[in-house]
């Protein structure tokens, strides 16, 4: 069994939000209104968050660090769910089964990085963009929690081509949206526990950290930095 | 059977006779403020969560304040009434079953407000078709239920004898009496197995009660967010609910002995007694309170320095010291001082102070430690909205129409249990008295 698992290079990272854009197209996230931006309810699923940083040597400054569901070992979110709505799924996973959720946003209050996000309203999309959504990502209905999946569809798209194949599955079949699109190269993706891959090499690196260790949630999105990040902005 | 004599308690029976024109106005009123509140209901079935202050990453606001309330209020009666009984206090007899209503009434009102806070109510259901129980949301659905159904039966078992009472003095609804009666007649046998039952479940209605303000502390409490995980949670929750229970009893109590003219039943005294109470809950509660935010402030770990800073200092620091004022100030000043103990009005206004900063004390563990994420996103402020609000104000008319009803169904002071205290206590006070002293040496006989 894989375990998926994403590792940013910040020192890469242009900031330039083709992730974010990717992500939201990928996954049929509607594009926020301004009423929405405004009230705090935009939602999506792969953020840029502003962070102090330093480097040896220089001021500190602000710089934007890509924030996805970090699809942790050990989720705070998912035992808070009361009916089993969300759950650490297939390949360490965590899933979301919209059809279940009741909205009850504990697993939103519970989760420390707040990368969970809430259905205030109904999805709706500008004319024409509604004829262009994906067919392999369920629309979510109002009132459910809903957040990143790491493009789980492509998973199961990838294992259907490999059984199709007759082999098993290869580094990349599998790569969720974010990571194709960024144009700096600064994202990549793999099974963290095979030695081989590239994701488990970078992530042995000295640069590499995780958001909010001390907290003992085991994230699998792991960032490369030479400097220091963290702190109120 | 010989027919139970009222005598001069005959005044008990008034509220169910005769009901005056004020009554129908406050039921107008209230039904009027219930309907405002199921238009605002409406609103939001119609538009979603959406139509509440809501946001990123404040997920939860007035409802759960409210659950936590109203949760915290229905510790009045029934764990109140309880121990009372159990310590054998005599001045309880006019005033328990004024406190098991509330118990029994507010429960519903606080499943109401998490029932509100889902955003698929039509799904709610599910927590018993897909419960998962490492979610404390699911201790509170057992706990809560549990609770519900203990104190109904705990309201219901000392009313049985006083709906006899009704059904043999009320001819208009003897039917609907004759039922609840469920036949008693008052014969020794009956009485036996009826104070084995009450006291039974005084004693078991108590861990449960317990239990209820644990959980839903726990709800906070177990998650990894700043001042919400901590171990105090559970027994300050509790100490919160007592404190605004008892608060609630006596505001109850002087509404209807003012309402019904029962000064009587509920005197002086037991204002007085009910505000001592209150005084050691009220010590208690700034015990554990300023245990919690010296422990906080002492050990200064950033994020939790946020949320108490925000508290202490930033914006909700207006709310942070009313609540320190009307939930501690305020009560000590009235109750500790025997002249204001002494007066009804003192102690009232000790209670509708606490009242209105145990609300506050809600509202600052849900909403500071959201507003305040751990990673630094932009966060909005939240404000509850005109939808959320009525909902509050229709919830809390819908529970005082309830109780006024009930007073107009049922005698809310329990007429047998003050004859018995007449009948029996004094003499078992007399003798329990002469029980706790030396007895006097037998003279000899040389």
């Amino acid at each position: 069994m894989a375990r998926w698992g994403m590792v940013i290079d910040l020192d890469r990272c242009t900031a330039c939000q083709a992730c974010v854009v990717a992500c939201q197209v990928e996954n049929n996230v509607p594009p926020p209104g301004a009423e929405q931006a405004e009230s705090g309810r935009a939602i999506s699923w792969l953020r840029l968050v502003p962070f102090q940083h330093a480097e040896q040597g220089r001021q500190p400054e602000l710089s934007l660090v890509p924030l996805p569901c970090l699809h942790c070992d050990h989720p705070p979110c998912t035992k808070v769910c009361p009916v089993k709505a969300t759950q650490v799924g297939e390949d360490g996973l965590v899933a979301q089964v919209y059809p279940r959720c009741i909205g009850c946003r504990y697993c939103t209050t519970a989760c420390p990085y707040t990368v969970r996000h809430f259905n205030w309203d109904r999805p709706e999309w500008p004319e024409p963009m509604e004829q262009a959504l994906s067919p392999d990502v369920s629309v979510r209905p109002r009132g459910v929690v809903e957040k990143c999946s790491f493009c789980h569809h492509r998973l199961q798209r990838a294992k259907d081509q490999a059984r199709a194949e007759g082999r098993p599955l290869r580094e990349g079949d599998y790569v969720p949206a974010c990571v194709e699109t960024c144009p700096a190269e600064a994202m990549s993706f793999g099974d963290l526990d095979d030695p081989g891959s590239s994701v488990a090499r970078l992530s042995q690196s000295p640069r590499a950290f995780r958001l909010l260790e001390d907290l003992g949630t085991e994230p699998k999105v792991i960032y490369l930095s030479k400097g220091e990040w963290g702190g109120e902005v | 059977m010989e027919r139970f004599e009222l005598g001069e308690d005959v005044r008990l029976l008034r509220p169910m006779q005769q009901t005056g024109r004020r009554f129908w106005t406050l039921v107008a009123v209230l039904l009027a403020i219930w309907l405002w509140g199921m238009f605002a209901w409406i609103t939001q079935l119609r538009h979603g969560l959406a139509v509440t202050g809501l946001n990123v990453p404040v997920y939860w606001g007035l409802y759960i304040t409210n659950f936590v309330f109203f949760i915290g209020i229905s510790h009045a009666g029934t764990l109140i009434s309880a121990i009372l009984r159990l310590a054998n206090a005599e001045w309880r007899r006019s005033i328990t079953r004024a406190a098991e209503v509330i118990t029994v009434l507010v429960l519903f009102f606080g499943v109401g407000c998490v029932l509100l806070d889902l955003g698929r109510p039509d799904r709610a259901l599910n927590v018993i078709r897909h419960g998962n129980f490492t979610s404390p949301l699911l201790w509170d659905v057992a706990s809560i239920t549990t609770y519900l159904a203990a104190s109904t039966i705990y309201l219901y078992l000392p009313l049985i004898p006083d709906i006899a009472i009704l059904r043999d003095h009320i001819p208009g609804r003897r039917w609907f009496y004759r039922i609840l009666a469920l036949g008693w007649t008052g014969t020794p046998k009956q009485r036996r197995l009826l104070n084995i039952a009450i006291a039974a479940m005084a004693v078991i209605v108590i861990p449960i009660a317990v239990s209820v303000h644990t959980v839903v502390s726990w709800v906070f409490a177990m998650t990894v967010q700043p001042m919400w995980h901590s171990t105090i949670f559970g027994p300050y929750f509790v100490v919160g609910a007592i404190f605004s229970g008892i608060a609630a009893i006596i505001i109850a109590m002087a509404v209807i002995r003012k309402a019904y003219h029962l000064e009587d039943y509920l005197k002086p005294i037991h204002f007085n007694n009910l505000g001592i109470l209150l005084l050691v809950m009220a010590l208690l509660w700034f015990y554990f309170t300023f245990a919690e935010f010296l422990t906080t402030y002492y050990g200064a770990e950033p994020t939790h320095m946020t949320i108490f800073l925000s508290k202490v200092e930033g914006a909700f620091s207006p709310l942070f010291w009313t609540m320190v004022f009307t939930c501690f100030v305020i009560p000590f000043v009235l109750l500790a001082n025997h002249v204001t103990r002494g007066k009804i009005w003192g102690v009232v206004a000790a209670s509708i102070s606490v009242e209105f900063g145990m609300w506050l004390e809600r509202f600052l563990i849900v909403v500071p430690s959201l507003s305040h994420p751990r990673l630094p996103l932009t966060a909005a402020a939240y404000a509850p909205s005109w939808v959320e609000w009525s909902l509050f104000a229709a919830f809390v008319a819908m529970f005082i129409l309830l109780y006024a009803v009930f007073t107009k169904l049922f005698p809310i002071v329990s007429i047998w249990e003050v004859h018995e205290g007449r009948e029996l206590s004094v003499k078992e006070v007399v003798q329990r008295v002469e029980s706790y002293l030396p007895s006097s040496p037998e003279p000899s006989h040389d």
